[in-house]
Protein backbone atom coordinates (compact mmCIF):
# COMPACT_ATOMS: atom_id res chain seq x y z
CA UNK A 1 0.00 0.00 0.00
CA UNK A 2 1.10 3.37 -1.13
CA UNK A 3 1.60 6.37 1.42
CA UNK A 4 -1.60 7.84 0.86
CA UNK A 5 -1.48 10.03 4.00
CA UNK A 6 1.71 11.22 5.74
CA UNK A 7 1.94 11.41 9.51
CA UNK A 8 2.38 14.98 9.30
CA UNK A 9 -0.79 15.77 7.26
CA UNK A 10 -3.07 13.97 9.88
CA UNK A 11 -1.70 16.32 12.34
CA UNK A 12 -2.05 19.21 9.96
CA UNK A 13 -5.72 18.12 9.24
CA UNK A 14 -6.42 17.42 13.07
CA UNK A 15 -5.22 21.02 13.31
CA UNK A 16 -8.17 22.12 10.53
CA UNK A 17 -10.31 20.30 12.15
CA UNK A 18 -9.69 21.72 15.77
CA UNK A 19 -9.13 18.08 17.13
CA UNK A 20 -6.77 17.80 19.66
CA UNK A 21 -5.18 13.98 19.35
CA UNK A 22 -2.88 11.57 20.98
CA UNK A 23 -0.22 10.21 19.48
CA UNK A 24 -1.76 7.06 19.51
CA UNK A 25 -4.97 8.30 17.54
CA UNK A 26 -2.21 10.01 15.16
CA UNK A 27 -0.80 7.13 14.32
CA UNK A 28 -4.39 4.99 14.28
CA UNK A 29 -5.87 7.83 11.67
CA UNK A 30 -2.41 7.82 9.36
CA UNK A 31 -3.28 4.54 8.93
CA UNK A 32 -6.79 3.92 8.82
CA UNK A 33 -6.87 7.10 6.76
CA UNK A 34 -4.47 5.39 4.16
CA UNK A 35 -6.33 2.57 3.54
CA UNK A 36 -9.83 4.56 3.23
CA UNK A 37 -8.59 6.70 0.44
CA UNK A 38 -6.69 3.55 -0.80
CA UNK A 39 -10.22 2.22 -1.34
CA UNK A 40 -11.77 6.05 -2.45
CA UNK A 41 -8.67 5.37 -5.03
CA UNK A 42 -11.21 4.02 -8.53
CA UNK A 43 -13.46 6.69 -7.51
CA UNK A 44 -10.64 9.67 -7.95
CA UNK A 45 -9.08 7.64 -10.74
CA UNK A 46 -12.27 7.89 -12.93
CA UNK A 47 -13.11 9.53 -16.20
CA UNK A 48 -15.46 12.19 -15.48
CA UNK A 49 -14.95 14.56 -18.71
CA UNK A 50 -18.26 16.29 -18.79
CA UNK A 51 -20.08 14.77 -15.84
CA UNK A 52 -21.81 17.93 -13.76
CA UNK A 53 -21.62 17.19 -10.05
CA UNK A 54 -24.76 16.35 -8.04
CA UNK A 55 -24.69 18.57 -5.48
CA UNK A 56 -28.70 18.10 -4.72
CA UNK A 57 -30.40 14.85 -6.03
CA UNK A 58 -33.98 16.94 -7.24
CA UNK A 59 -33.95 20.09 -8.89
CA UNK A 60 -34.84 22.11 -6.08
CA UNK A 61 -34.21 25.86 -6.72
CA UNK A 62 -33.21 28.19 -4.20
CA UNK A 63 -36.26 28.84 -1.76
CA UNK A 64 -37.57 31.91 -0.40
CA UNK A 65 -40.22 32.96 2.12
CA UNK A 66 -41.76 36.45 2.91
CA UNK A 67 -39.97 38.18 5.19
CA UNK A 68 -42.08 37.87 8.30
CA UNK A 69 -41.69 38.40 11.53
CA UNK A 70 -42.23 35.21 13.46
CA UNK A 71 -41.43 33.86 17.03
CA UNK A 72 -38.53 32.34 17.67
CA UNK A 73 -36.89 29.93 19.99
CA UNK A 74 -37.47 31.54 23.68
CA UNK A 75 -33.98 32.71 24.83
CA UNK A 76 -34.12 31.90 28.50
CA UNK A 77 -34.59 28.20 27.00
CA UNK A 78 -31.61 28.26 24.64
CA UNK A 79 -29.41 29.85 27.48
CA UNK A 80 -30.21 26.88 29.58
CA UNK A 81 -28.42 24.60 27.55
CA UNK A 82 -25.38 27.36 27.32
CA UNK A 83 -22.16 25.60 29.18
CA UNK A 84 -21.42 29.37 30.77
CA UNK A 85 -24.14 32.06 30.84
CA UNK A 86 -23.57 36.08 31.57
CA UNK A 87 -26.14 38.65 31.54
CA UNK A 88 -28.27 36.86 29.26
CA UNK A 89 -26.06 36.05 27.26
CA UNK A 90 -23.28 33.16 26.53
CA UNK A 91 -19.52 33.55 27.76
CA UNK A 92 -16.05 31.98 26.18
CA UNK A 93 -12.99 32.68 27.08
CA UNK A 94 -11.05 35.70 25.76
CA UNK A 95 -10.70 35.45 22.24
CA UNK A 96 -9.07 38.98 21.51
CA UNK A 97 -6.10 40.10 23.94
CA UNK A 98 -5.55 43.56 24.59
CA UNK A 99 -2.14 43.49 22.75
CA UNK A 100 -3.20 41.25 20.15
CA UNK A 101 -2.19 44.13 17.63
CA UNK A 102 1.26 44.20 18.78
CA UNK A 103 2.05 40.42 19.19
CA UNK A 104 2.49 37.90 16.60
CA UNK A 105 -0.20 35.16 16.24
CA UNK A 106 0.87 32.51 19.18
CA UNK A 107 -0.42 29.47 17.33
CA UNK A 108 1.51 30.57 13.86
CA UNK B 1 -47.40 -8.43 18.91
CA UNK B 2 -49.97 -5.99 18.37
CA UNK B 3 -49.93 -3.59 15.19
CA UNK B 4 -50.12 0.22 14.96
CA UNK B 5 -53.48 -0.16 13.24
CA UNK B 6 -55.31 -2.27 15.50
CA UNK B 7 -54.30 -0.09 18.63
CA UNK B 8 -54.71 3.23 16.58
CA UNK B 9 -58.61 1.89 15.83
CA UNK B 10 -59.09 0.30 18.69
CA UNK B 11 -58.49 3.92 20.85
CA UNK B 12 -59.92 5.69 18.40
CA UNK B 13 -62.54 3.39 19.20
CA UNK B 14 -62.78 3.49 23.02
CA UNK B 15 -63.00 -0.24 23.14
CA UNK B 16 -59.27 0.66 24.63
CA UNK B 17 -57.37 3.17 26.41
CA UNK B 18 -54.51 4.88 25.46
CA UNK B 19 -53.25 4.98 28.98
CA UNK B 20 -53.49 0.97 29.10
CA UNK B 21 -51.13 0.57 25.84
CA UNK B 22 -48.45 2.99 27.36
CA UNK B 23 -48.43 1.20 30.16
CA UNK B 24 -48.06 -2.43 28.11
CA UNK B 25 -45.15 -1.46 26.71
CA UNK B 26 -43.58 0.53 29.41
CA UNK B 27 -43.96 -2.94 31.15
CA UNK B 28 -42.22 -4.70 28.24
CA UNK B 29 -39.35 -1.99 28.04
CA UNK B 30 -38.90 -2.88 32.21
CA UNK B 31 -38.81 -6.33 31.52
CA UNK B 32 -36.68 -6.42 28.06
CA UNK B 33 -34.82 -3.49 27.85
CA UNK B 34 -31.72 -4.07 30.30
CA UNK B 35 -30.83 -6.81 28.10
CA UNK B 36 -30.61 -4.96 24.66
CA UNK B 37 -30.40 -1.53 25.20
CA UNK B 38 -32.36 -0.14 22.74
CA UNK B 39 -33.63 2.97 24.55
CA UNK B 40 -31.12 5.65 25.60
CA UNK B 41 -34.06 7.51 27.43
CA UNK B 42 -37.50 6.37 28.33
CA UNK B 43 -40.03 9.19 28.66
CA UNK B 44 -42.43 7.40 31.08
CA UNK B 45 -44.04 10.15 32.18
CA UNK B 46 -44.61 12.31 29.57
CA UNK B 47 -45.91 9.13 27.24
CA UNK B 48 -48.45 8.67 30.61
CA UNK B 49 -49.73 12.72 30.18
CA UNK B 50 -50.05 12.25 26.43
CA UNK B 51 -52.08 9.14 26.28
CA UNK B 52 -54.53 10.54 29.20
CA UNK B 53 -55.02 13.49 26.96
CA UNK B 54 -56.16 11.18 24.36
CA UNK B 55 -57.97 9.26 26.39
CA UNK B 56 -59.95 12.30 27.03
CA UNK B 57 -60.42 13.63 23.97
CA UNK B 58 -62.06 10.37 23.19
CA UNK B 59 -64.13 10.42 26.01
CA UNK B 60 -64.83 13.87 24.92
CA UNK B 61 -66.14 12.95 21.31
CA UNK B 62 -63.03 14.43 19.59
CA UNK B 63 -60.87 13.31 17.25
CA UNK B 64 -57.39 12.14 18.52
CA UNK B 65 -55.57 11.65 15.33
CA UNK B 66 -54.59 8.78 12.95
CA UNK B 67 -52.12 7.35 15.42
CA UNK B 68 -53.79 7.81 18.42
CA UNK B 69 -52.46 6.15 21.34
CA UNK B 70 -49.51 4.64 19.27
CA UNK B 71 -46.26 3.71 20.82
CA UNK B 72 -43.07 5.09 18.73
CA UNK B 73 -39.86 4.83 19.39
CA UNK B 74 -37.23 8.01 18.55
CA UNK B 75 -33.86 7.90 17.15
CA UNK B 76 -32.13 9.92 19.58
CA UNK B 77 -30.93 12.25 16.50
CA UNK B 78 -34.07 13.76 16.26
CA UNK B 79 -34.65 16.72 18.73
CA UNK B 80 -37.44 16.33 21.63
CA UNK B 81 -38.07 19.78 23.24
CA UNK B 82 -37.19 19.26 26.62
CA UNK B 83 -36.25 16.08 26.49
CA UNK B 84 -32.47 15.05 26.40
CA UNK B 85 -31.21 14.24 22.61
CA UNK B 86 -27.73 13.27 22.47
CA UNK B 87 -26.91 11.27 19.39
CA UNK B 88 -25.21 8.95 21.37
CA UNK B 89 -22.47 11.35 22.03
CA UNK B 90 -20.79 12.68 24.97
CA UNK B 91 -20.68 15.83 23.46
CA UNK B 92 -24.78 16.46 23.20
CA UNK B 93 -24.83 14.38 26.68
CA UNK B 94 -27.74 15.86 28.84
CA UNK B 95 -28.42 18.69 25.73
CA UNK B 96 -32.21 19.39 26.03
CA UNK B 97 -33.17 20.83 22.68
CA UNK B 98 -35.45 23.99 23.19
CA UNK B 99 -37.66 22.88 19.90
CA UNK B 100 -39.33 19.81 18.44
CA UNK B 101 -38.06 18.26 14.98
CA UNK B 102 -41.00 18.63 12.40
CA UNK B 103 -41.68 14.91 12.73
CA UNK B 104 -42.35 15.21 16.30
CA UNK B 105 -44.59 17.82 16.02
CA UNK B 106 -46.51 16.10 13.66
CA UNK B 107 -46.46 12.79 15.37
CA UNK B 108 -47.57 14.81 18.25
CA UNK B 109 -50.56 16.22 16.28
CA UNK B 110 -51.66 12.70 15.07
CA UNK B 111 -51.78 10.94 18.55
CA UNK B 112 -48.60 9.14 18.15
CA UNK B 113 -47.15 8.56 21.82
CA UNK B 114 -43.26 8.71 22.27
CA UNK B 115 -42.29 6.67 24.70
CA UNK B 116 -38.46 7.18 24.30
CA UNK B 117 -35.32 7.82 22.68
CA UNK B 118 -33.41 5.18 20.99
CA UNK B 119 -30.05 4.07 20.90
CA UNK B 120 -27.69 4.83 17.47
CA UNK B 121 -24.22 4.85 16.82
CA UNK B 122 -22.61 8.28 17.50
CA UNK B 123 -24.13 10.90 15.34
CA UNK B 124 -25.73 7.76 13.08
CA UNK B 125 -21.86 7.18 12.01
CA UNK B 126 -22.10 3.32 11.97
CA UNK B 127 -23.54 0.34 11.12
CA UNK B 128 -24.12 -1.66 14.30
CA UNK B 129 -25.02 0.97 16.72
CA UNK B 130 -22.05 -0.46 18.68
CA UNK B 131 -20.78 3.19 18.42
CA UNK B 132 -22.89 4.49 20.77
CA UNK B 133 -21.25 6.80 23.87
CA UNK B 134 -23.61 5.03 26.14
CA UNK B 135 -23.08 1.23 24.80
CA UNK B 136 -24.05 -1.11 22.41
CA UNK B 137 -28.01 -2.32 21.61
CA UNK B 138 -28.43 -5.77 21.14
CA UNK B 139 -30.30 -7.75 18.15
CA UNK B 140 -33.26 -9.09 19.98
CA UNK B 141 -33.04 -12.18 17.54
CA UNK B 142 -30.05 -13.32 19.09
CA UNK B 143 -28.40 -11.23 22.50
CA UNK B 144 -24.92 -12.07 20.68
CA UNK B 145 -25.61 -10.05 17.54
CA UNK B 146 -25.55 -6.84 16.36
CA UNK B 147 -28.85 -5.15 15.43
CA UNK B 148 -27.32 -3.19 12.86
CA UNK B 149 -26.69 0.81 12.65
CA UNK B 150 -27.33 2.89 13.25
CA UNK B 151 -30.77 3.26 13.84
CA UNK B 152 -30.30 0.03 15.63
CA UNK B 153 -32.06 1.39 18.54
CA UNK B 154 -35.36 2.22 16.97
CA UNK B 155 -34.94 -1.36 14.92
CA UNK B 156 -34.40 -3.51 17.73
CA UNK B 157 -37.35 -1.68 19.83
CA UNK B 158 -39.54 -2.53 16.83
CA UNK B 159 -38.77 -5.95 16.70
CA UNK B 160 -38.83 -6.84 20.25
CA UNK B 161 -42.68 -4.94 20.37
CA UNK B 162 -41.21 -2.59 22.89
CA UNK B 163 -42.55 -0.05 20.42
CA UNK B 164 -44.88 -1.27 17.78
CA UNK B 165 -43.47 1.81 15.35
CA UNK B 166 -40.07 4.23 15.19
CA UNK B 167 -38.45 6.68 13.40
CA UNK B 168 -34.70 6.06 12.23
CA UNK B 169 -32.51 8.41 9.92
CA UNK B 170 -31.34 7.12 6.79
CA UNK B 171 -27.45 8.70 5.22
CA UNK B 172 -26.18 5.41 3.90
CA UNK B 173 -28.59 2.39 5.06
CA UNK B 174 -29.49 3.38 8.41
CA UNK B 175 -33.00 2.69 8.77
CA UNK B 176 -32.81 -0.35 6.28
CA UNK B 177 -30.12 -2.24 7.30
CA UNK B 178 -31.18 -2.76 10.67
CA UNK B 179 -34.38 -2.85 9.61
CA UNK B 180 -33.31 -5.90 7.84
CA UNK B 181 -31.03 -7.53 10.63
CA UNK B 182 -33.72 -6.84 13.17
CA UNK B 183 -36.50 -8.68 10.88
CA UNK B 184 -38.54 -5.43 10.60
CA UNK B 185 -39.69 -2.96 7.60
CA UNK B 186 -37.45 0.00 7.21
CA UNK B 187 -38.40 2.63 4.85
CA UNK B 188 -36.04 5.02 3.62
CA UNK B 189 -38.00 7.80 1.24
CA UNK B 190 -37.68 10.33 -1.46
CA UNK B 191 -34.76 13.10 -0.77
CA UNK B 192 -36.81 15.89 0.50
CA UNK B 193 -40.10 13.86 1.36
CA UNK B 194 -39.63 14.27 4.94
CA UNK B 195 -38.71 17.29 6.99
CA UNK B 196 -34.64 16.93 8.39
CA UNK B 197 -35.95 20.11 10.66
CA UNK B 198 -35.12 19.09 13.69
CA UNK B 199 -32.74 16.00 12.90
CA UNK B 200 -29.74 16.30 14.28
CA UNK B 201 -27.47 16.60 10.47
CA UNK B 202 -24.53 14.15 9.55
CA UNK B 203 -24.56 14.50 5.75
CA UNK B 204 -27.24 16.81 4.58
CA UNK B 205 -27.59 15.59 1.09
CA UNK B 206 -27.83 12.40 1.88
CA UNK B 207 -29.64 12.38 5.47
CA UNK B 208 -33.12 11.80 5.17
CA UNK B 209 -36.02 10.78 7.91
CA UNK B 210 -38.34 7.37 7.95
CA UNK B 211 -39.98 4.78 9.58
CA UNK B 212 -39.17 1.26 11.49
CA UNK B 213 -42.37 -1.24 11.66
CA UNK B 214 -43.63 -4.44 11.97
CA UNK B 215 -45.59 -4.49 8.54
CA UNK B 216 -45.54 -2.23 5.29
CA UNK B 217 -49.21 -1.22 6.32
CA UNK B 218 -47.69 0.51 9.52
CA UNK B 219 -44.70 1.85 8.39
CA UNK B 220 -46.48 3.44 5.39
CA UNK B 221 -49.61 4.76 7.92
CA UNK B 222 -46.51 6.70 9.90
CA UNK B 223 -45.06 7.95 6.34
CA UNK B 224 -47.98 9.75 5.64
CA UNK B 225 -48.10 11.10 8.80
CA UNK B 226 -44.67 12.62 8.87
CA UNK B 227 -43.82 13.16 5.58
CA UNK B 228 -44.90 16.20 3.09
CA UNK B 229 -44.00 19.55 2.83
CA UNK B 230 -42.00 22.14 5.55
CA UNK B 231 -40.85 25.55 5.24
CA UNK B 232 -38.72 24.87 7.79
CA UNK B 233 -36.72 22.61 5.37
CA UNK B 234 -35.23 24.59 2.37
CA UNK B 235 -34.89 21.29 1.13
CA UNK B 236 -38.45 19.73 1.53
CA UNK B 237 -40.11 18.55 -1.46
CA UNK B 238 -43.18 21.16 -2.11
CA UNK B 239 -45.84 18.49 -2.46
CA UNK B 240 -48.12 17.16 0.30
CA UNK B 241 -47.25 13.63 1.98
CA UNK B 242 -47.52 10.85 -1.05
CA UNK B 243 -50.36 8.69 -0.23
CA UNK B 244 -49.43 5.53 0.11
CA UNK B 245 -51.70 3.59 2.39
CA UNK B 246 -55.29 3.54 -0.45
CA UNK B 247 -53.11 1.02 -2.80
CA UNK B 248 -51.52 -1.30 -0.64
CA UNK B 249 -53.50 -4.02 -1.87
CA UNK B 250 -53.46 -3.59 -5.60
CA UNK B 251 -50.55 -6.13 -6.25
CA UNK B 252 -48.02 -6.34 -8.34
CA UNK B 253 -49.40 -7.67 -11.50
CA UNK B 254 -47.96 -6.07 -14.68
CA UNK B 255 -45.11 -4.41 -12.87
CA UNK B 256 -41.32 -4.45 -14.38
CA UNK B 257 -38.93 -5.34 -11.64
CA UNK B 258 -34.99 -5.68 -12.16
CA UNK B 259 -32.97 -7.90 -9.88
CA UNK B 260 -29.48 -5.35 -9.82
CA UNK B 261 -26.72 -7.62 -11.00
CA UNK B 262 -24.11 -5.41 -9.50
CA UNK B 263 -25.78 -5.01 -6.00
CA UNK B 264 -25.74 -9.59 -5.41
CA UNK B 265 -22.00 -9.28 -6.72
CA UNK B 266 -19.79 -10.38 -3.08
CA UNK B 267 -23.48 -10.63 -0.94
CA UNK B 268 -23.77 -13.95 1.44
CA UNK B 269 -25.00 -16.97 -0.60
CA UNK B 270 -28.43 -17.39 1.74
CA UNK B 271 -28.96 -13.46 1.11
CA UNK B 272 -28.83 -13.86 -2.50
CA UNK B 273 -30.85 -16.87 -2.36
CA UNK B 274 -33.74 -15.24 -0.23
CA UNK B 275 -34.01 -12.18 -3.14
CA UNK B 276 -33.84 -14.55 -5.56
CA UNK B 277 -36.95 -16.68 -3.72
CA UNK B 278 -38.04 -13.00 -3.45
CA UNK B 279 -37.63 -12.22 -7.01
CA UNK B 280 -40.12 -15.25 -7.95
CA UNK B 281 -42.73 -14.57 -5.69
CA UNK B 282 -43.28 -11.39 -7.50
CA UNK B 283 -43.47 -13.35 -10.73
CA UNK B 284 -46.22 -15.53 -9.12
CA UNK B 285 -47.93 -12.27 -8.42
CA UNK B 286 -47.75 -11.36 -11.84
CA UNK B 287 -44.38 -8.92 -12.00
CA UNK B 288 -42.09 -9.47 -14.97
CA UNK B 289 -38.82 -9.85 -13.44
CA UNK B 290 -35.57 -9.93 -15.10
CA UNK B 291 -31.66 -9.30 -14.48
CA UNK B 292 -30.45 -4.91 -15.33
CA UNK B 293 -27.56 -3.47 -15.13
CA UNK B 294 -26.38 -0.12 -12.99
CA UNK B 295 -22.39 -0.35 -13.77
CA UNK B 296 -21.70 3.23 -11.52
CA UNK B 297 -23.07 1.32 -8.04
CA UNK B 298 -19.67 -0.36 -7.86
CA UNK B 299 -18.27 2.95 -7.16
CA UNK B 300 -21.20 4.21 -4.56
CA UNK B 301 -19.45 2.97 -1.27
CA UNK B 302 -16.06 4.97 -2.80
CA UNK B 303 -18.01 7.96 -3.41
CA UNK B 304 -20.09 7.64 0.00
CA UNK B 305 -17.33 7.75 2.14
CA UNK B 306 -16.09 10.70 0.82
CA UNK B 307 -19.09 12.31 0.52
CA UNK B 308 -20.83 11.66 3.72
CA UNK B 309 -17.44 12.40 6.05
CA UNK B 310 -16.94 15.54 4.19
CA UNK B 311 -20.09 16.89 5.05
CA UNK B 312 -20.38 15.52 8.66
CA UNK B 313 -16.85 17.54 9.08
CA UNK B 314 -18.55 20.27 8.03
CA UNK B 315 -21.84 19.65 10.05
CA UNK B 316 -19.94 18.55 12.90
CA UNK B 317 -17.81 21.68 13.24
CA UNK B 318 -21.31 23.43 14.93
CA UNK B 319 -19.99 21.22 18.35
CA UNK B 320 -17.45 23.74 19.73
CA UNK B 321 -18.25 23.83 23.73
CA UNK B 322 -19.89 27.34 22.54
CA UNK B 323 -23.54 27.24 22.94
CA UNK B 324 -24.88 24.05 24.17
CA UNK B 325 -23.59 20.87 25.18
CA UNK B 326 -19.93 19.44 26.41
CA UNK B 327 -17.47 22.35 27.13
CA UNK B 328 -13.71 21.33 28.18
CA UNK B 329 -12.20 24.91 29.68
CA UNK B 330 -9.14 25.64 28.00
CA UNK B 331 -6.13 28.31 28.24
CA UNK B 332 -7.85 30.25 25.35
CA UNK B 333 -10.67 29.67 23.11
CA UNK B 334 -8.57 27.36 20.50
CA UNK B 335 -7.72 25.41 22.94
CA UNK B 336 -11.58 24.87 24.47
CA UNK B 337 -12.32 23.91 21.34
CA UNK B 338 -10.00 21.73 20.79
CA UNK B 339 -10.04 19.63 24.06
CA UNK B 340 -13.84 19.88 23.47
CA UNK B 341 -14.07 17.94 20.76
CA UNK B 342 -11.36 15.95 21.59
CA UNK B 343 -12.65 14.82 25.06
CA UNK B 344 -16.65 14.66 23.43
CA UNK B 345 -16.59 12.48 20.24
CA UNK B 346 -15.87 9.15 19.77
CA UNK B 347 -13.45 7.12 17.99
CA UNK B 348 -15.76 6.70 14.41
CA UNK B 349 -16.47 10.82 14.85
CA UNK B 350 -13.51 11.63 14.57
CA UNK B 351 -12.12 9.40 12.00
CA UNK B 352 -14.76 10.61 10.13
CA UNK B 353 -14.48 14.48 10.92
CA UNK B 354 -11.01 13.56 9.92
CA UNK B 355 -11.45 12.11 6.65
CA UNK B 356 -13.66 14.84 5.54
CA UNK B 357 -11.64 17.75 6.46
CA UNK B 358 -8.52 15.58 4.49
CA UNK B 359 -11.40 15.52 1.86
CA UNK B 360 -12.13 19.03 1.81
CA UNK B 361 -8.89 20.69 1.95
CA UNK B 362 -6.76 22.92 -0.58
CA UNK B 363 -5.80 20.58 -3.24
CA UNK B 364 -8.17 17.75 -3.07
CA UNK B 365 -11.46 19.04 -2.56
CA UNK B 366 -11.65 18.30 -6.86
CA UNK B 367 -9.98 15.30 -6.51
CA UNK B 368 -12.14 13.87 -3.98
CA UNK B 369 -15.32 15.44 -2.89
CA UNK B 370 -15.79 17.33 -6.54
CA UNK B 371 -15.29 13.45 -7.78
CA UNK B 372 -17.00 11.89 -5.60
CA UNK B 373 -20.30 14.27 -6.69
CA UNK B 374 -19.94 13.17 -10.39
CA UNK B 375 -20.18 9.70 -9.29
CA UNK B 376 -23.43 10.93 -8.01
CA UNK B 377 -24.42 11.87 -11.52
CA UNK B 378 -23.21 8.86 -13.04
CA UNK B 379 -25.39 6.27 -10.65
CA UNK B 380 -28.36 8.71 -11.23
CA UNK B 381 -28.20 8.35 -15.16
CA UNK B 382 -27.62 4.56 -14.35
CA UNK B 383 -30.72 4.07 -12.29
CA UNK B 384 -32.69 6.20 -14.88
CA UNK B 385 -31.67 4.09 -17.96
CA UNK B 386 -33.19 1.01 -15.77
CA UNK B 387 -35.93 2.94 -14.88
CA UNK B 388 -37.00 3.89 -18.39
CA UNK B 389 -38.42 -0.38 -18.69
CA UNK B 390 -38.75 -0.96 -15.21
CA UNK B 391 -40.96 0.54 -12.41
CA UNK B 392 -39.07 -1.18 -9.46
CA UNK B 393 -35.72 -2.69 -8.60
CA UNK B 394 -34.77 -5.54 -6.60
CA UNK B 395 -31.73 -6.05 -4.27
CA UNK B 396 -30.48 -7.49 -1.00
CA UNK B 397 -30.40 -5.11 2.02
CA UNK B 398 -27.41 -6.45 3.57
CA UNK B 399 -24.93 -8.53 2.19
CA UNK B 400 -25.22 -10.15 5.58
CA UNK B 401 -27.20 -10.99 8.11
CA UNK B 402 -26.53 -9.91 11.81
CA UNK B 403 -22.86 -10.58 12.52
CA UNK B 404 -21.43 -10.67 15.95
CA UNK B 405 -20.89 -7.99 18.70
CA UNK B 406 -17.03 -6.65 18.21
CA UNK B 407 -17.06 -8.60 14.57
CA UNK B 408 -16.00 -5.86 12.64
CA UNK B 409 -15.19 -2.65 15.38
CA UNK B 410 -11.14 -3.08 14.58
CA UNK B 411 -11.53 -2.73 10.75
CA UNK B 412 -13.54 0.65 9.76
CA UNK B 413 -13.73 -0.80 5.93
CA UNK B 414 -14.84 -4.17 6.54
CA UNK B 415 -17.70 -2.05 8.56
CA UNK B 416 -18.67 0.31 6.00
CA UNK B 417 -19.08 -2.51 3.60
CA UNK B 418 -22.70 -3.12 5.06
CA UNK B 419 -23.49 -0.32 3.80
CA UNK B 420 -22.89 -1.62 0.15
CA UNK B 421 -26.49 -2.14 -0.90
CA UNK B 422 -28.12 0.44 0.29
CA UNK B 423 -25.82 3.17 -0.46
CA UNK B 424 -26.92 3.88 -4.25
CA UNK B 425 -30.36 5.18 -2.93
CA UNK B 426 -28.94 8.06 -0.71
CA UNK B 427 -26.39 9.05 -3.45
CA UNK B 428 -29.42 9.29 -6.04
CA UNK B 429 -31.62 10.16 -3.54
CA UNK B 430 -34.29 7.69 -4.61
CA UNK B 431 -36.55 5.95 -1.95
CA UNK B 432 -35.92 2.64 -0.91
CA UNK B 433 -37.56 -0.12 1.76
CA UNK B 434 -36.26 -3.15 3.46
CA UNK B 435 -39.21 -6.33 3.45
CA UNK B 436 -38.25 -9.05 6.00
CA UNK B 437 -38.29 -11.90 3.88
CA UNK B 438 -37.56 -15.13 6.13
CA UNK B 439 -33.86 -16.48 7.26
CA UNK B 440 -30.37 -17.10 6.69
CA UNK B 441 -28.22 -20.19 7.03
CA UNK B 442 -27.68 -19.05 10.68
CA UNK B 443 -32.21 -18.62 11.37
CA UNK B 444 -31.79 -14.78 11.55
CA UNK B 445 -33.59 -12.45 9.99
CA UNK B 446 -32.70 -11.49 5.82
CA UNK B 447 -34.16 -8.07 4.68
CA UNK B 448 -34.67 -8.23 0.91
CA UNK B 449 -34.73 -4.38 -0.41
CA UNK B 450 -37.26 -2.70 -3.16
CA UNK B 451 -35.91 0.55 -4.91
CA UNK B 452 -37.84 3.29 -7.19
CA UNK B 453 -37.45 6.41 -8.79
CA UNK B 454 -38.03 9.79 -7.13
CA UNK B 455 -41.18 9.91 -5.28
CA UNK B 456 -42.05 6.08 -5.94
CA UNK B 457 -43.16 5.22 -2.81
CA UNK B 458 -46.46 4.39 -3.38
CA UNK B 459 -45.86 1.80 -5.87
CA UNK B 460 -42.89 0.85 -4.01
CA UNK B 461 -45.11 0.11 -0.52
CA UNK B 462 -47.59 -1.60 -2.98
CA UNK B 463 -45.10 -4.14 -4.25
CA UNK B 464 -43.50 -4.43 -0.63
CA UNK B 465 -46.77 -5.17 1.02
CA UNK B 466 -47.67 -7.57 -1.72
CA UNK B 467 -44.60 -9.62 -1.11
CA UNK B 468 -44.91 -9.37 2.29
CA UNK B 469 -48.56 -11.06 1.73
CA UNK B 470 -46.06 -14.01 -0.39
CA UNK B 471 -44.56 -15.25 2.95
CA UNK B 472 -47.90 -15.37 5.12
Amino acid sequence: MGERISRQEVAHVARLARLSLTDDELARFTEQLGAILDHAADVAALDTTDVVPTAHPLPLRNVLRDDVVVPSLDRDEVLAQAPAVEDGRIRVPRIITPSADDEADPRA
Amino acid sequence: MTSASEIAGAVRAGSRRARDVVEEHLARIAERDAELHAFVTVTGDDARAAANAIDRTVEGGGDPGPLAGVPIALKDNLCTRGVPTTCASRILEGWRPPYDATVVTRLRAAGAIVIGKTNLDEFAMGSSTENSAFGPTRNPHDLTRVPGGSSGGSAAAVAAALAPLGLGSDTGGSIRQPAALCGVVGVKPTYGAVSRYGLIAFASSLDQIGPLASSVGDAAALLEVVGGHDPLDSTSIEAPAPRVTAGLHDGVEGLRVGVVRELMDGIDADVVARVEIAARALEKEGASVDEVSVPAAVHGLSAYYLIAPAEASSNLARYDGVRYGLRVEGADITDMYNETRAKGFGPEVKRRIMLGTYALSAGYYDAYYGQAQRVRTLIIRDFDTVYADHDLLLAPTAPTTAFALGAKTDDPLTMYLSDVCTIPSNLAGHPAVSVPYGTGDDGLPVGVQLLAPALGEPIMLRAAAALERTLT
